[in-house]
C-alpha cells in the first residue's frame, strides 16, 4: 500500500466560497464590474491575491469561468471582476442582481512580475478587456511608485467607447502613471492617436531598455507584435511578460485543457515570462 | 509501505490458493477487482471467484485489431492488456467533485467526503504499475491534490503479474517500464502451470502470503519462472527510439507528417480512453428539477473532443491534426517538462484500439526520420 503525500492541502480545491455582489458597475458595452465580498468572514480576513491572478466564478447550474482579479490587491473592500459576456457563465452573470450570491474558487495562477520590475521603467501594454487583469499591477506599481522609474500605460480599443476605467485615468496621470491611448477606428470627438499598440511603443522614449520591463495582456498575434516591437527597442525577450488566455476548466492543472506546450496555464501562468513561450506563440493551432 | 524492511523470499503458491487470496482480501474489506470477460474482451471488474477470471483465454491484438481466442490450458492470467486500466477505478470516469445548494443565506457549496472504498488490484501488470505511478505523479504531487484519486490510491492494495507473453503491439522494453514487475506492488505473481512464484512487495502483502498455503520453491519452479518472464521480453517486436524524443517533436510541430496524420485519424477519443496516464476531464453541472440542488461531476474527457480547447473568441486547436500533435506531443515531449517523465508506458493499447490502426512508434519513427530535413517550425 502507498502513502500518499497530502501536504499543506487542507481544503479541498473544488470547494467554492459563497460570494454576494455588492455593487454592479456597467464599464462599457458587454463589459460590467463585479464588487464581490464573502459571505464568511473568515474567508474574507484569509483570502489575498496577487496582481495578474484569477478566480474561478462559480453560477451553480451553469457552471465556471476563469475571471481575472481587477481590484487594488492591497486595499480593504471588494474584490472586483470585470466581466465581458462572452459564453454561458457571463451571460448568465449579466442578468445577476446586486444581493446575488455564487461561488468563487481561487486566487489561482501566477501573477505580474512587480518586484522584478523594480529600479527601472515599466511599460504596460495593452488592449480592451486586457486591461482588467493589469489593473490590480498598476494600483500595485502607483502604490509603491518610488520603487520604479516612468511607469507607462499603452493602452489600446476598437474605438474610444471601449475603454476601460477611463475616469480613472486622470488619478493614475496624477500618481505618476503615463496614460497613452489609442484607437483603431475613431469617432468625430476623438483627438487621440489611431492605429494598434505596438505602434505606440515603437515611438515611445526607451532610455534604459536593458533595465525596462514590458508587461502585456492581449490576444495572442497582439502580444507577439508587442514583444516584436519590445526586442526591436532592445528590451531584452526576458524582461516581457505576457498573460495567456487557454479553455480552463479546473484551475488546477488537472484538468488537462489549458495546456500550452509544457505549460498549464492555470497553475503556471497565465503570466509568463516571454521567452519561456516564445516558440510556441506562433505555432498554428497548437 | 513500500520501502519497508522485506524478507524478499519468493514462495511457490498453489493455484487453488488464488480463491484463498481473493477470499482473505475481502473479508478484510477490500473491494477485489481483476480480469475478467465482457463483450469479448478482458476487461476489469469486481470479483469474488477465481472462476469469473479469464481462465484458459488469451488475446490476440494488432493495430485495430483486438480478439480472444482459447489458449488450450487453464492459465488464469495467459493475456496481455485490454481495453480497460486501473486508472478506471482510481481516477473515475464519472465522479462528483462539489455541489452546491441553494439557502436562505444563498447559494452554499459542498464537497463530498473522501471515499473509504478500498480497492485491491488482481492483476497488475508492469506497463500498468508504471501507469500508476505516473498518474500519481499528476494527481498528488502537483500544487494541488486530487482528492478523489488520492483517497482512493492511499487504500489500493496491488496484486502484480508477470507478463509470460507480449503482445504485437507492446513495447514496454523501449519505454523501461516492463514486462518485470520491479517495484511499486503488495504482492507479485508469476504464473506457472500448477500456480504461481509470488513475492512480497510491502509489510501488507507479506503479511497477507503469510495467511496462504505457500510452499517452497524448487529450483525447478524458479528456473521455469524466469524463462516465462524472458518469454515476454522475447516476443516483444514493437520499439520507440525514446533517443532526445522530446526535443525531435517539439522542433517539429510544423512537420507535414501531423497533416497526413490528421487525414487518417478520426479524432474518436479511443486512444485517450484506454490510454492508462490520460487525465483530461471536464466537471459539468447537474441540477435537479429545482435548479436548487446542483452536482458538479468530472467525467473524462479528451484532447481529441473539438469542444476540449474551446474558448468564446475560438477553438484552439481546430483541425484533427492540431489534436493528434497535441496528445502526442503531450505524451512524449511535454509530459516530461510537466511530470519529469514520459506520459506513454509502452502498453500498446492506443494502437490497438484505434479503430484506422494509427500507432505512435510509427509515427514517432517518421517524424525522427527526415525531422532534421524538414524541420519548419516551432520550439528551437
Amino acid at each position: 500500500m502507498r502513502t500518499v503525500a497530502c501536504p499543506s492541502q487542507v481544503v479541498d480545491p473544488w470547494l467554492a466560497h459563497t460570494v454576494r455582489i455588492v455593487s454592479i458597475t456597467d464599464e462599457v458595452e458587454g463589459v460590467a464590474t463585479y464588487h464581490l465580498e464573502f459571505a464568511d468572514a473568515d474567508t474574507a480576513d484569509s483570502y489575498s491575491f496577487l496582481p495578474g491572478q484569477f478566480n474561478m466564478l462559480y453560477l451553480p447550474g451553469v457552471g465556471e469561468a476563469a475571471i481575472s482579479i481587477s481590484s487594488d490587491p492591497s486595499a480593504q473592500g471588494t474584490l472586483d471582476h470585470t466581466v465581458r459576456i462572452a459564453g454561458n457563465v457571463t451571460g448568465e452573470l449579466a442578468r445577476t442582481d446586486v444581493g446575488s450570491t455564487f461561488g468563487l474558487r481561487g486566487p489561482f495562477g501566477s501573477s505580474w512580475p512587480i518586484d522584478d520590475c523594480a529600479g527601472g521603467d515599466v511599460v504596460i501594454v495593452t488592449g480592451g478587456i486586457g486591461l482588467a487583469p493589469l489593473r490590480p499591477a498598476i494600483y500595485e506599481f502607483l502604490n509603491r511608485k518610488s520603487e520604479f522609474g516612468h511607469i507607462t500605460l499603452l493602452y489600446g480599443a476598437r474605438n474610444p467607447f471601449g475603454m476601460l476605467y477611463t475616469s480613472e485615468y486622470d488619478d493614475w496621470q496624477l500618481r505618476g502613471l503615463n496614460v497613452n491611448t489609442t484607437v483603431d477606428r475613431s469617432s468625430q470627438a476623438w483627438q487621440g492617436n489611431v492605429g494598434v499598440v505596438t505602434q505606440l511603443l515603437d515611438r515611445m522614449p526607451v532610455p534604459d531598455p536593458k533595465k525596462t520591463s514590458v508587461l502585456c495582456c492581449g490576444p495572442e498575434v497582439m502580444m507577439w507584435y508587442t514583444a516584436r516591437s519590445a526586442l526591436g527597442r532592445r528590451i531584452p525577450k526576458d524582461r516581457i511578460w505576457v498573460s495567456l488566455e487557454r479553455n480552463m476548466n479546473c484551475a488546477i492543472g488537472l484538468c488537462g485543457h489549458c495546456q500550452f506546450g509544457p505549460t498549464f496555464v492555470c497553475k503556471d501562468g497565465p503570466v509568463i515570462r516571454y521567452d519561456r513561450v516564445a516558440s510556441l506563440l506562433k505555432v498554428e493551432g497548437f | 509501505m513500500i520501502n519497508q524492511q522485506l524478507s524478499g523470499k519468493e514462495m511457490f503458491l498453489p493455484k487453488s490458493e488464488i480463491q484463498s487470496l481473493i477470499d482473505l482480501l475481502r473479508n478484510d474489506g477490500f473491494t477485489v477487482v481483476g480480469p475478467t470477460i465482457d463483450q469479448e474482451a478482458i476487461v476489469y471488474n469486481e470479483i469474488a471467484s477465481v472462476d469469473e477470471l479469464p481462465r484458459g483465454w488469451t488475446d490476440r491484438q494488432e493495430p485495430g485489431k483486438y480478439r480472444l481466442q482459447k489458449r488450450g490450458d487453464d492459465a488464469c492470467f495467459g493475456f496481455v492488456v485490454g481495453p480497460h486500466s486501473w486508472k478506471k477505478y482510481l481516477f473515475p470516469p464519472l465522479t462528483t467533485v462539489a455541489s452546491a445548494e441553494k439557502t436562505e443565506a444563498g447559494w452554499q457549496a459542498r464537497t463530498p467526503e473522501p471515499d473509504s472504498t478500498r480497492f485491491a488490484f488482481l492483476g497488475v501488470r508492469a506497463c500498468e504499475l508504471a501507469a500508476i505511478g505516473i498518474q500519481d505523479r499528476v494527481f498528488t504531487e502537483g500544487t494541488y491534490v486530487d482528492p478523489v484519486y488520492a483517497a482512493r490510491r492511499r487504500n489500493a492494495f496491488i496484486i502484480a503479474v508477470n507478463c509470460t507473453q507480449a503482445a504485437p503491439t507492446c513495447f514496454c522494453s523501449s519505454m523501461n517500464t516492463g514486462p518485470r514487475c520491479t517495484s511499486g506492488y503488495d504482492l507479485a505473481l508469476t504464473e506457472l502451470e500448477d500456480g504461481f512464484v509470488i513475492e512480497s512487495g510491502s509489510k501488507e502483502g507479506e503479511s497477507l502470503v503469510a495467511g496462504l498455503a505457500t510452499q517452497d520453491l524448487t529450483s525447478a519452479q524458479i528456473t521455469k519462472a524466469d524463462s516465462v518472464r524472458q518469454q515476454a521480453v522475447d516476443q516483444q517486436t514493437r520499439h520507440l527510439d525514446t533517443e532526445g524524443i522530446r526535443d525531435v517533436l517539439l522542433t517539429n510541430l510544423s512537420h507535414t507528417r501531423w497533416e497526413e496524420i490528421g487525414d487518417r485519424c478520426l479524432g474518436c477519443t479511443n486512444c485517450t480512453m484506454v490510454c492508462p496516464t490520460c487525465f483530461c476531464s471536464s466537471v459539468e453541472e447537474v441540477a435537479d428539477l429545482s435548479g436548487e440542488t446542483v452536482e458538479r461531476q468530472r467525467h473524462w474527457d479528451s484532447c481529441f473532443n473539438l469542444s476540449f480547447s474551446y474558448m468564446s473568441h475560438g477553438t484552439t486547436r481546430d483541425r484533427i491534426s492540431h489534436r493528434y500533435r497535441q496528445w502526442l506531443t503531450h505524451k512524449l515531449a511535454s509530459w516530461h517538462d510537466q511530470f519529469d517523465t514520459s506520459g506513454c508506458v509502452g502498453c500498446g493499447r492506443c494502437i490497438t484500439w484505434c479503430p484506422v490502426g494509427i500507432d505512435l512508434t510509427e509515427e514517432v519513427a517518421a517524424i525522427r526520420g527526415d525531422g532534421s530535413a524538414s524541420a519548419t517550425g516551432g520550439a528551437t
